[in-house]
């Protein structure tokens, strides 16, 4: 059922025998243009990425705060659409190989159809999807599409999963498993890291995949005790008010590198 | 494939269950607890009793003899749901869903409301029932529905405005599951209208449905024979199946949904998912959706803020492509026609609304014979659109 290996699962291993955890920093594409994501995935990589998310815009994130909901906003005045995200990840992989993972409501991906999507994605270089509105429960068919090409589907799981949801996402998952630190939604307030800890020990001993957790870590500390007890990080609202910030400014790039390997340091500092 | 058993989730195609996993396992919980209580005897008891002694129900079914006269067409009866306690069916379903909340033993619902009819049923039940209520609220619609505003504060109950995307339902409704996802734990997700993940579309249905009940018995006492229409005004889709689902296996009866048709189809500022959709997933469902070709969901408009939403609840989808049930609309402007007839005709003011389905009446009755009969839901009063009305027609208080 698993895609077959590609970027995601090679990284993974890579970091694994090096002794290293993964750096997944999350962008809106398209904010504040799909021009200037190109630019910031490949200065993103430079700082120290070792997985990208490429956030596709959609009008109602039911899972996401107001930095990603306006962030979403953005990009969609300025036109941005799954096809042409796709354009920009065939463009960036004359660039850069480093794994590219797209988070996407479902709609997005129903309004192309679904192995169309999955035929344009790998196509394209994307590596695997995050579907956040769409649990095991709704996924079979979108797994079968997926099954022989790719993408890797990347399920979640919550504080709030059950053993046997648990259980039902480490059979399905592929690439790793997105491990949502906080019951909220994107941006909140990191809580209980003993509580995450616990929970990302135990689906690491029964999954026998990486484990990368995200929502909430904001700051290099943060990432530092997360990546302590886990395979990877992703942070994504810190970044993205980053960009909010400095949209306008030709320091987008380098302060964006510089937050970036800021966590990169900090991520080393945890090994 | 699937350890977790596959359910029963769809209404055919339509349905399902697209949530955050954070809030699945609060899914499945409601699923498990409302399968129990559907053919539990002291619930539906408890549920019965407080829709008689705190909502005033049965409703009656009124014979509204000088509108039948002046359309000159079938007779014409109204369900009052516009009676009911806080003035509008949505109350049904807010106490059936109180209930449950004490059942689950949760504290603190949760709530969206477009035009604040649903708001003020959940203030309403809530302050009755001694649970925490919070309704959010686009600001938009808060400017538009400022008494209802008003009135949801007297009742005890939070009421939050929603800033983001157009304003209005559809941005209450998303940042009520983003309050849900935080506080899934002692929290209720009290919605208001046959949308959202399974069960919600299910179980909204089966506490509306009492509107039809009521209606078929009444008719049979009246007229010793079943309608050959039925019309309601289709928002979400809870008045409408409410009425319509007692019936949908008596063939002869034809059933008509209103839609919003804002300023006409061909504007594209309408609320008719079945003239302008397609299929995608919003809110935790399939359904009909008014969406560009990328799937990113359409602004959407009309008068009446109860029926402004891009989506329509999947059941509907299912009967709109069978054609059991057959869906139109009414603009802005026939609805406001509909509004005054109905009004200096009946002497009941109705809601925005159901002035959509008053104006599917006023067309259809007059094509049908003498001894035929047409009931029409009148899911709401209008006393809470007076102010809205009045301000369109230049008058100031």
């Amino acid at each position: 059922m698993a895609a077959p290996s590609n970027r995601i699962t090679a990284t993974f291993d890579r970091l694994r025998r090096q002794g290293e955890k993964a750096l997944i920093p999350y962008i809106m594409a398209g904010d504040p243009s799909l021009a200037e994501t190109e630019t910031l995935v490949v200065a993103l990589e430079k700082a120290g990425a070792d997985l990208i998310e490429l956030g596709v815009p959609f009008s109602d994130p039911i899972a996401d705060g107001p930095v990603i909901q306006k962030a979403a906003e953005r990009a969609l005045r300025t036109g941005t659409s799954l096809r042409g995200i796709l354009q920009s990840v065939k463009s960036l992989r004359t660039k850069t190989q480093v794994p590219l993972i797209l988070m996407t409501y479902y709609n997005n991906i129903m309004a192309m159809g679904e192995s169309e999507f999955c035929d344009a994605a790998v196509r394209a270089g994307v590596d695997g999807v995050i579907i956040p509105d769409m649990p095991p429960e709704e996924a079979d068919s979108l797994q079968r599409a997926s099954a022989e090409k790719g993408p890797c589907l990347i399920f979640l799981l919550a504080p709030t999963s059950t053993t046997a949801r648990k259980a039902e996402v480490i059979k399905r998952t592929s690439g790793f498993i997105y491990y949502v630190s906080i019951t909220g939604i994107t941006g909140a307030k990191l809580r209980d890291r003993d509580s995450i800890k616990r929970n990302v020990r135990v689906l690491q001993k029964k999954a026998g995949k990486p484990v990368a957790v995200g929502f909430g870590i904001a700051t290099p500390d943060d990432a530092r005790q997360i990546a302590a007890f886990s395979d990877g990080v992703i942070v994504g609202s810190a970044l993205v008010r980053k960009i909010e910030e400095f949209q306008h400014s030709t320091d987008l790039v380098p302060e964006i590198s510089r937050f970036t390997a800021g966590l990169k340091t900090a991520l080393s500092d945890s090994c | 494939m699937a350890r977790i058993p596959l359910k029963k989730s769809r209404f055919g195609k339509y349905g399902g269950q697209y949530v955050p996993e954070t809030l699945m396992p609060a899914i499945m919980e409601l699923e498990h607890v409302y399968a129990t209580l559907r053919t539990d005897r002291g619930f539906q008891k408890e549920f019965h009793e407080c829709l008689k002694q705190y909502v005033g129900r049965p409703t009656p079914l009124y014979f509204a003899k000088q509108l039948t006269r002046t359309l000159g067409g079938a007779k014409i009866y109204l369900k009052r749901e516009d009676l009911c306690h806080t003035g509008a069916h949505k109350i049904n379903n807010t106490v059936g869903q109180a209930l449950l909340t004490k059942r689950m033993k949760k504290r603190r619902v949760i709530a969206e409301t477009g035009a604040g009819q649903h708001g003020v049923a959940v203030a309403t039940i809530a302050a009755m029932f001694g649970l925490e209520a919070e309704v959010y609220m686009g600001t938009e619609d808060m400017a538009r529905q400022a008494l209802n505003v008003f009135r949801m504060r007297l009742l005890g109950a939070k009421v939050t405005g929603v800033d983001a995307g157009s304003r209005t339902l559809k941005d209450a409704i998303s940042e009520a599951m983003r309050d849900w996802t935080t506080n899934v734990r002692t929290t209720h997700y009290l919605l208001g209208s046959v949308l959202g993940a399974y069960p919600y579309p299910m179980m909204i249905r089966d506490f509306q449905s009492v509107i039809g009940r009521e209606t078929r018995r009444q008719i049979m006492a009246a007229e010793g024979t079943l309608p050959h229409c039925l019309v309601a005004c289709v928002g979400g889709g809870s008045n409408s199946i409410g009425l319509f689902y007692p019936f949908l296996k008596d063939a002869r009866t034809e059933m008509i949904g209103v839609e919003a048709g804002g300023m006409g189809l061909t504007s594209g500022k309408h609320a008719a998912r079945f003239a302008g959709g397609v299929p995608g997933v919003l809110h935790g469902t399939m359904t009909y959706l008014l969406q560009d070709r990328h799937g990113q969901i359409n602004g959407t408009h009309s008068v009446s803020a109860g029926l402004d939403y891009p989506a329509v609840g999947p059941e509907h989808a299912m009967h709109h492509d069978s054609g059991r049930i057959q869906y139109t609309s009414a603009t802005d402007q026939e609805a406001l026609e509909a509004f005054d007839l109905l009004s200096q005709e009946e002497g009941i003011i109705p809601a925005l609304e159901s002035a959509h389905a008053v104006a599917e009446v006023i067309k259809r009755a007059p094509k049908m014979k003498k001894n035929q009969i047409l009931i029409m839901n009148l899911s709401g009063r209008g006393d809470k659109d007076v102010n809205q009305v009045a301000q369109m027609r230049g008058i100031q208080f």
